[in-house]
């Protein structure tokens, strides 16, 4: 429906010429650009509204009470629910250590959190529909589990360089109370926030794929980024470590790469590196680990991503 | 009374520290205010999402930039 009215606005308001380069690209970006919008508040606000029920004092008393395995799964599911930015990391990191939780099972939740925010999910589901959502989520818990689970098996508690004072006695979170009107109304703030800062990446991303979508030839994308190269996955995933917090602007770029000929596991792993493994996260996280156990971190989750790309163009 | 923010650097922080200069001086209320930035302190309130607000010992807000109205009513209410 919406693209038959941007088809008419192109095509007969304006009265470009169909079957045109410039036209085409012009109906493609006016299409993504109001869709990935549109689609962003309504998802934005709908995770945040959820998210305000669970707070992460409440995870860790949870958590708290759970050994490993069973601990490392529901850290990973906790991830996609909790609200987490990367400038909290440390006190979160801190905070779980001190209520005994451990290392591998804090781990899981540091990779699933920032994997699963809500910009990262609201594009995917507004670009790919809930099917590749359901995939990268589903993936993406994998990851944060196996490598959570490698990381505490490793015994690194030595590496963590601040003395954490385990917390005595039961952990227990306080509970708060707050009115259903107060929730919509910071939802609606922070999407309002959220909004302001990355409309215009999602403009240049749109933008710089309706200029690829029109432009750049079918066989060139295949050659480097689909199943003719067999490096295309580990590629995809080291190009995405440094764009970090960017998801809004790549991923319309994603978009048209994958329906260029680019696989769809390549693509998954890309996006997973663009949101988990962010660079001024592990600044942060240096003053309170070892550079040995940042980079265990970073090496465990990047050739997990990997693995998972392969996988799955493997299995389509 | 004395109110700290509690805060590792993040911008976030920094803003919440300036609303809260904002919110004292429209309240009309004598306040030390002290940003703290020692992680170790931070740990001490039990906060784990910054920024975090603590009037008089007690933490009234964590992981949110308030309003300023938002917190002359905390500064009021305590």
């Amino acid at each position: 429906m919406w693209q038959e009215s941007v088809n008419i606005f192109v095509y007969e308001w304006l009265q470009l010429p169909r079957e045109e380069k410039l036209s085409d690209a012009l109906n493609f970006f006016i299409y993504d650009t109001v869709k990935i919008l549109f689609l962003l508040i309504i998802i934005i606000f709908a995770v945040t509204l959820l998210r305000s029920y669970f707070s992460t004092e409440k995870v860790r008393e949870y958590l708290s009470r759970k050994h490993e395995y069973t601990g490392n799964v529901l850290a990973a599911l906790f991830g996609i629910i909790t609200p987490f930015c990367s400038c909290s990391a440390i006190p979160l990191f801190l905070g779980f250590l001190q209520a005994r939780i451990p290392l591998g099972v804090t781990f899981s939740f540091l990779i699933s959190a920032p994997l699963n925010n809500e910009i990262a999910i609201a594009m995917l589901f507004g670009i790919f529909g809930w099917k590749v959502t359901a995939l990268y989520i589903g993936f993406g818990l994998l990851v944060a589990i196996v490598g959570g689970i490698i990381i505490g098996r490793l015994g690194l508690e030595k590496e963590i360089l601040i003395e954490v004072k385990p917390i005595e006695g039961e952990i227990k979170a306080e509970a708060q109370v707050i009115p259903f009107t107060t929730r919509l109304r910071d939802a609606q703030e922070y999407t309002l926030d959220i909004f302001r800062k990355i409309w215009l990446y999602v403009l240049l991303g749109v933008g710089v794929g309706a200029f690829i979508h029109g432009y750049v030839p079918t066989e060139f994308i295949t050659s480097i980024a689909g199943a003719d190269n067999p490096f295309a996955v580990p590629l995809a995933t080291l190009l995405g470590i440094p764009m970090y917090s960017n998801a809004a602007g790549v991923m319309p770029l994603i978009e048209v790469l994958t329906s260029k000929g680019m696989l769809l596991g390549t693509a998954l792993s890309f996006m997973m590196a663009i949101t988990a493994l962010s660079l001024p996260e592990a600044m942060i996280l240096k003053r309170v680990m070892s550079l040995k156990l940042i980079a265990i971190f970073f090496c465990t989750v990047t050739l997990g991503i990997i693995g998972v790309g392969y996988l799955f163009n493997a299995i389509l | 009374m004395k109110i700290e923010i509690l805060g590792t650097g993040c911008s976030k922080c920094k803003a919440l520290e300036e609303a809260t200069k904002q919110a004292v001086a429209q309240s009309g209320q004598f306040a030390q205010i002290e940003k703290v930035e020692d992680i170790m302190k931070i740990m001490e309130y039990n906060v784990m999402s910054t920024p975090g607000l603590v009037i008089d010992g007690k933490v009234v807000s964590t992981g949110k930039l308030l309003s300023v109205a938002k917190i002359v009513e905390l500064i009021k209410a305590s």
